[in-house]
């Protein structure tokens, strides 16, 4: 596997007011390989996404993406370079069919002019029942159960959040930004969401970055963990040496702990 | 597999609520009618005429309801305008009877430049009308598109207060440009829709014998002009909405901008496209009723863009069906109160009170149901 860098974050920062929600993280993730990002609550894992993703303008820093910079772009610029995501809450459009939102993730690759469009030329027709039919595709491959034309508010929790992954799936991405995808689920369903990750990446050689509070999904999958605290990168590293990193442990359990555990 | 669900697809998106409108329109007349003979019934009387009430009634229902409904259906299409715009940004667009009273002006200044003589042949002058009516839509469409991107876009982030008072500025700088305009070219500040004998002349569509009193319907030429073509421009509207990739965006947007974006909906671009279609209606609608009444002037648009407004809230605001539903329902009880309220209080309320009634009416309905017939879309945004 050749170590091309992917994404390459550099020194982003991102400030509310007074409050520096990201501070100066240099992150990069090399093409085809599944890193996690952790870290207490607030600590700027979301607004790194955010960031990423073009929905939050950085103040500062650079982000690159396949050689070339993203930031400054809008989300949709963004999500057609090849980054799709899905979030912490779902947010599913709840009054479109689970189709339907499959068919809006597909927006950025239609290739068919408005003029065509508008006359229902051969060539939009193809292409649309193409996308459908894709569409049936990664249903089976998230195995879904739920019927394609009802409405995604209808649904159950766990099927909701595959409707989630195959909306951010339908755009063909090259890296995919997960915001807690395990969130709310029994053990058995965690197990399924991990094999999952691990065919995105094995199966459609897709790029994985998740943010994730569950230590067993999060060892158990990634390459490599980035750490972040108040809005800054603590730490980095492989997941058997992050855990044992001090200033980790301090970070999640408070400076007694580290002290506790340096004994 | 595939085939199948696009029937499913076509049948929820235009079908479906194609027969909706038909069925609400169709109720709400059935129901208003019959409440209104009932009352005519219970307080039946002799009125002008040598008729009793309930004669009265019999014989002048067919063409209230018409009026009713043709009213209703030009509600509808400015109501779009609202409802979509309110969608897709959340913004009340007051200028939107502003975009209405342009798209008149702009048919009425083409028919005139066109100067046609009196006595044309109804073919002609369907041609003719169909013109204008795309000139009014574009002419509305790009006005509408270019008060989004010099008065709305700035104010995007800004508190709603702020784009709101921006559209009423808007509104009354359009109101006083075109009067401008119009006083400085022609030194009077209404037009006039050329007449044509053609259009006016009732042609009759059905004439029945009830209870041994002859009733006749009749329809002028233009009227049923107004029904097809808000029909055709109602229904394109559903196709459009529901069953297109642009419609989709569209609701999508209006759903969840963040998401949308990050998904690859350029939202800028389809707040802009919601703008270009529901200006479209306005204006073709203000061509229309320009037709309809005959005389305009740069005040016409706002007595039917605040019934238009309201009756997007009666359907539900932000609800396309609702909006359609609403001008419906708007239009057949101001047609009803117009024609029957004077008779039925015996002159004590003349039918210059319709207005007061049908939004009497809307009141009692909102406090029923405060999102509005169709409004539950509303409330699980909010």
């Amino acid at each position: 596997m050749t170590t091309e860098v992917l994404l390459d974050c550099r020194q982003v920062t991102k400030r509310f007011g007074g409050l520096v929600a990201v501070n100066g993280v240099d992150f990069s993730v090399e093409r085809g390989r599944i890193v996690s990002i952790i870290g207490p609550n607030g600590a700027g894992k979301t607004t790194l996404f955010n960031v990423i993703s073009g929905f939050y303008r950085p103040d500062g820093g650079e982000i690159w993406f396949e050689g070339r910079r993203i930031d400054g772009l809008r989300p949709d610029q963004v999500a057609a370079r090849g980054i799709s995501r899905t979030f912490q809450n779902i947010r599913l459009f709840q009054n479109m069919t689970v189709l339907e939102n499959i068919l809006v993730g597909m927006h950025t690759r239609v290739r068919a002019s408005a003029i065509q469009v508008l006359l229902r030329s051969r060539a939009f027709l193809d292409e649309e029942r193409a996308l459908v039919e894709e569409a049936f595709r990664l249903f089976r491959f998230i195995g879904l159960r739920a019927n394609p034309n009802e409405l995604a508010r209808n649904l159950p929790y766990g099927e909701q959040r595959k409707v989630e992954f195959a909306r951010a799936l339908a755009s063909k991405p090259k890296l995919i930004l997960l915001d807690e995808p395990t969130a709310g689920m029994n053990p058995q369903e965690m197990a399924e969401t991990t094999q999952l990750i691990r065919r995105l990446r094995d199966e459609l050689g897709i790029t994985v970055v998740l943010i994730e509070h569950q230590m067993r999904v999060v060892m158990g999958i990634s390459e490599r963990v980035t750490v972040l605290d108040y809005g800054e990168k603590i730490a980095e590293g492989p997941p058997a040496e992050v855990r044992r990193n001090p200033k980790v442990i301090e970070a999640y359990l408070g400076r007694g702990a580290a002290l506790g555990s340096a004994d | 597999m595939t085939g199948q669900l696009r029937l499913i697809r076509l049948y929820r998106a235009v079908v479906y609520p194609l027969i909706q409108l038909t069925v609400w329109s169709a109720a709400s007349l059935v129901i208003i009618s019959a409440v209104t003979l009932a009352l005519a019934v219970v307080f039946n009387r002799q009125v002008a005429g040598g008729l009793t009430l309930v004669d009265f009634v019999v014989r002048t229902l067919p063409q209230v309801a018409i009026d009713g409904l043709t009213i209703g259906f030009l509600y509808a299409m400015i109501a779009l305008g609202y409802t979509m715009v309110y969608g897709v940004l959340q913004l009340i667009n007051f200028a939107h009877s502003e975009i209405f009273m342009v798209g008149a002006f702009v048919g009425v200044e083409f028919m005139l430049l066109l100067n046609l003589p009196p006595d044309q042949p109804v073919q002609g002058l369907l041609l003719v009308i169909l013109l204008t009516t795309l000139l009014g839509m574009a002419a509305s469409g790009l006005l509408a598109v270019g008060i989004e991107r010099v008065a709305y876009r700035p104010l995007r982030h800004a508190p709603r207060l702020v784009p709101l008072i921006s559209a009423i500025g808007v509104s009354f700088f359009l109101q006083d440009t075109v009067r401008a305009i119009e006083g400085l070219v022609n030194n009077a500040f209404f037009r006039n829709y050329p007449s044509f004998p053609a259009l006016n002349e009732p042609l009759t569509l059905a004439s029945v014998t009830v209870a041994g009193e002859p009733v006749t319907v009749q329809m002028q030429a233009k009227i049923i002009l107004i029904i097809v073509v808000s029909l055709v421009m109602l229904s394109g509207l559903n196709y459009l909405v529901n069953a297109t990739r642009l419609g989709r965006a569209i609701r999508a947007v209006a759903q969840d901008q963040a998401t949308a974006a990050l998904m690859g909906v350029n939202v800028d671009r389809i707040i802009m496209l919601t703008f270009l279609i529901g200006g479209a209606l306005g204006g073709a609608t203000g061509v229309l009723f320009g037709i309809r009444v005959g005389r305009i002037d740069p005040y016409v648009g706002f007595i039917p863009g605040i019934k238009a407004f309201t009756a997007a809230v009666l359907g539900g605001i932000g609800n396309i069906t609702g909006a359609m539903l609403g001008g419906l329902v708007l239009g057949v009880l101001e047609a009803f109160a117009g024609a029957y309220l004077s008779q039925f209080t015996g002159g004590a309320f003349g039918s210059e009170y319709k207005d007061i009634f049908a939004f009497a009416i809307l009141i009692i309905i909102l406090i029923f149901r405060p999102t509005g017939l169709l409004g539950e879309i509303v409330a699980q945004r909010a």
